[in-house]
């Protein structure tokens, strides 16, 4: 991080790198075409931006009543994130998925799950822990935790593949691309990249998208069943949602602190 | 020493393959390189930084706009003039630069550098071109 | 003493043309692994680590068996071992070698390996495993050339290498205790999530180390000029004896922890390995015959008559290593991803390529191995034609 801020302060010219990035965007307009006497480059937030200090999603069980519903999830990710689909099962990548209860939830399962949690599937993804394994795993901080809003994001610039992440994982959220996936991305969205080969990739909890003003495009089209908001603002939705109902997380256990929970 | 004959071949056939692509090139200069700009291009009349600026230093400015993007979550950069650019190679530079096998690799090649960015960043974002 | 090198019979270098055969195969196939990703090999997204960094874990732990006859003679001044002492440095480094390309072969994106170091991270095991790993080669090779050197022009070693030889002893200790921690601190792996997992290694390594170094003395002995001792094999025989003894032991201590507490996430991976899970298990004759080759090699060893016959105590020491290869070259990166935390049972066995390039690795190591043990056997050699001479003119 240093390092690109010499880099930019070096690029644009400027003296000083006081409130660099810090201000909203109006504000950074204003000075920059206003009176300063040495104009600098800066950069900031998009003005539609959604800001959170922890990003969280409430999967609402209750209200899943098909496999197309989390099949519609699944293709709007997917196609959003150029996510190609491989032939090889081994090699498959998965940011978002259908899974069985008893597979979501190992160890919770029993005999006797309530008649609707045992035909319906549950959508899994990465749960942006609170605490990641993964993230303590990497020897390059190419996954990290990011301190403004809590998502745990990859840099596939700099991912060497090492895979420790993966292991590190407990919830089988991560995905690496074992042969350049390009060949195999259907439908190309060209305002997302793809990755290349030897990367691992995951659910990013469409960062890109939120930087834009935007939801995650799964629970865009969740038909309610998704909600996502931010989880330290007593009033928000998700907020709401836990505050009325019973909801479980995965694995709770092994003290990662996932950001999904299950209305069950 | 009896080897002297030895060590003199082994050094006059070392500095010669060392040597080889200097005078094997020589007097073949490459003409440098011309890049064409698109219409959309032409029309903006003016890059994210000035044309000496950006010419040299584009790596360097896509390298921190790769960090303060991915990592940061910044997503618009403003430039010493004020106006503000979407901080993304695929979504901005490649916008304008939809061209990019007579554009960037044209100087690419003259450099002789290979930087693989489009193996992920789609190469020309814009439909129907 | 490069030279030494050089100079060798027709058997040295058709030993070495064969091993650098196999390892120009094998780099052909590493090109095209390189080109395609690492989709030729068996790995997937539930088993995202196999032959590759399982070998890797298994030659750290010849590597840090090294140690074994190192400690002894510097410690407890035992002197039988210094005529065999750089055969356990060098074989540490050869293993070395193969365990850094190994890592190497088994990055998605080698290239940009030095981000290890551009942005260190210290809270990854893979930070501290870098550490340790090249400083046990920079303290392998420096001790054990210069220590050979010194011995070769009939001197005392430099007094400066006295630390290092002493920080190599806990340094041997620390490269297998890191490599255990990569695995020991995941949550969500049950079978790897045990405290004992690095003292367990480190018994498998001080058995399958010295198993190993007996066998290459008895090739010397045979090949060479040099004899390694007797009573210098019969010791180290003793270690491997007590430290397989241990390995199993530590083994079933695991056992009645996940059989008797029957927790799932622990007892399900033991499961798999040696009975099958959900109708699948490739590794379950694999792991039996691990077993049986343990057990039978400690019964070899541990009675008398069959660990003094030379001949028995090559074959419990092949016992030994196979048994110790598959256990930790097979099963433990297995069995520990199978089954996935999804609890579903997704296999994992390597492909040909796969074998190939380890095979080649393996060359790659025996090459450095025969060279490294041409120069001390040569060194060692020529101060026994020294000695003889001089006993000849008095």
């Amino acid at each position: 991080m240093e390092r690109s801020r010499r880099e930019f302060l070096k690029i644009a010219g400027a003296s000083a790198a006081v409130g660099l990035g810090a201000r909203p965007m109006i504000e950074a307009v204003a000075a920059a075409t206003g009176h300063q006497a040495t104009p600098q480059a800066r950069v900031a937030r998009h003005p539609d931006a959604l800001k959170a200090t922890r990003w969280a999603m409430v999967v609402d069980t209750r209200k899943i009543e098909s496999a197309e519903q989390i099949e519609k999830m699944v293709e709007a990710c997917h196609k959003e994130h150029n996510v190609p689909m491989l032939e090889n099962e081994r090699h498959r990548i998965k940011w978002i998925w259908e899974t069985h209860f008893h597979n979501a939830f190992p160890s919770q399962a029993t005999d006797h799950v309530s008649e609707h949690l045992e035909h319906i599937g549950l959508p899994v993804m990465c749960n942006h822990c609170e605490n990641p394994p993964c993230v303590r795993a990497c020897p390059t901080k190419a996954t990290f935790k990011r301190a403004s809003d809590g998502i745990v994001m990859m840099d596939f610039h700099r991912c060497i593949g090492c895979r420790f992440c993966m292991a590190a994982c407990p919830y089988g959220s991560r995905s690496f691309n074992f042969r350049d996936p390009r060949p195999f991305i259907a439908e190309i969205n060209k305002a997302y990249p793809t990755r290349m080969k030897g990367v691992v990739e995951k659910c990013n909890f469409c960062v890109e998208r939120l930087a834009v003003g935007k939801l995650p495009a799964c629970v865009e089209v969740s038909d309610g069943i998704l909600t996502f908001g931010d989880l330290d603002d007593p009033e928000s939705e998700v907020s709401q949602l836990l505050k009325e109902n019973y909801a479980i997380r995965r694995k709770t256990n092994l003290g990662t602190g996932p950001s999904v929970y299950y209305i069950v | 020493m009896n080897d002297k004959g030895k060590i003199v071949t082994g050094l006059v056939i070392f500095a010669a393959v060392v040597t080889f692509p200097f005078w094997y090139n020589l007097g073949k200069a490459a003409p440098p390189p011309e890049v064409v700009l698109t219409e959309k291009a032409k029309a903006a009349g003016e890059c994210v930084l000035p044309k000496e600026e950006i010419r040299t230093e584009h790596m360097k400015l896509l390298d921190v706009w790769r960090d303060t993007q991915v990592r940061d979550g910044q997503t618009v950069y403003i430039n010493a003039k004020g106006k503000a650019y979407t901080m993304s190679l695929s979504n901005t530079c490649l916008d304008c630069h939809s061209n990019y096998k007579d554009f960037c690799d044209r100087c690419h090649a003259y450099a002789s550098t290979d930087p693989y960015c489009w193996d992920c960043h789609i190469d020309n974002p814009k439909e129907g071109e | 003493m490069l030279e030494l090198a050089l100079k060798g019979t027709k058997k040295y270098w058709g030993l070495l043309v064969v091993l650098g055969g196999i390892a120009g195969v094998a780099f052909l196939t590493y090109l095209y692994q390189l080109q395609f990703g690492l989709g030729i090999t068996g790995l997937s997204r539930d088993v995202s680590w196999g032959f590759y960094i399982a070998q890797f874990t298994f030659l750290v732990g010849v590597a840090a068996g090294g140690v074994m006859v190192v400690l002894p003679y510097y410690l407890h001044d035992y002197k039988a071992f210094g005529r065999i002492t750089i055969m356990g440095e060098f074989l540490a480094v050869a293993s070395l070698v193969m365990c850094l390309l190994f890592i190497m072969v088994d990055l998605g994106q080698p290239m940009r390996m030095l981000n290890v170091l551009f942005y260190p991270t210290p809270n990854s095991m893979l930070f501290y495993d870098m550490i340790v790993l090249n400083g046990y080669l920079f303290l392998n090779i420096v001790v054990g050339w210069n220590v050979l050197e010194a011995e070769r022009n009939g001197t005392h070693y430099q007094p400066w290498l006295k630390p290092l030889i002493y920080l190599s002893i806990p340094w041997a200790i620390s490269i297998h205790t890191v490599t255990a921690y990569l695995y020991c601190g995941l949550p969500g792996r049950g079978f790897w999530l045990t405290a004992i997992l690095a003292p367990r290694f480190l018994a498998s390594a001080f058995a399958a180390g010295p198993a190993l170094l007996i066998l290459l003395c008895l090739i010397v002995r045979r090949f060479t000029q040099f004899d390694p001792g007797r009573e210098q094999i019969q010791s180290l025989a003793k270690i491997v004896t007590y430290a397989i003894i241990a390995n199993v032991f530590f083994f079933l201590c695991e056992v009645f922890v996940a059989g008797y507490s029957q927790i799932p996430e622990h007892t399900d991976h033991l499961k798999y390995l040696f009975f099958g899970l959900h109708g699948k298990g490739v590794l379950v004759p694999w792991m039996w015959t691990s077993m049986g080759l343990m057990l039978g090699s400690i019964i070899l060893l541990v009675v008398p008559a069959t660990r003094r016959h030379e001949g028995v105590l090559a074959v419990s020491c092949a016992m030994v290593f196979i048994g110790a290869w598959i256990d930790k070259g097979l099963g433990l990166i297995s069995g520990g991803f199978v089954p996935n935390p999804l609890h579903e049972v997704n296999e994992y066995m390597p492909t040909a390529p796969e074998v190939m390039i380890t095979l080649g690795v393996w060359a790659v190591g025996f090459i450095v191995l025969t060279i490294l043990y041409k120069i001390a056997v040569s060194v060692k050699e020529e101060n026994a034609g020294v000695l003889r001479t001089r006993v000849v003119k008095g």
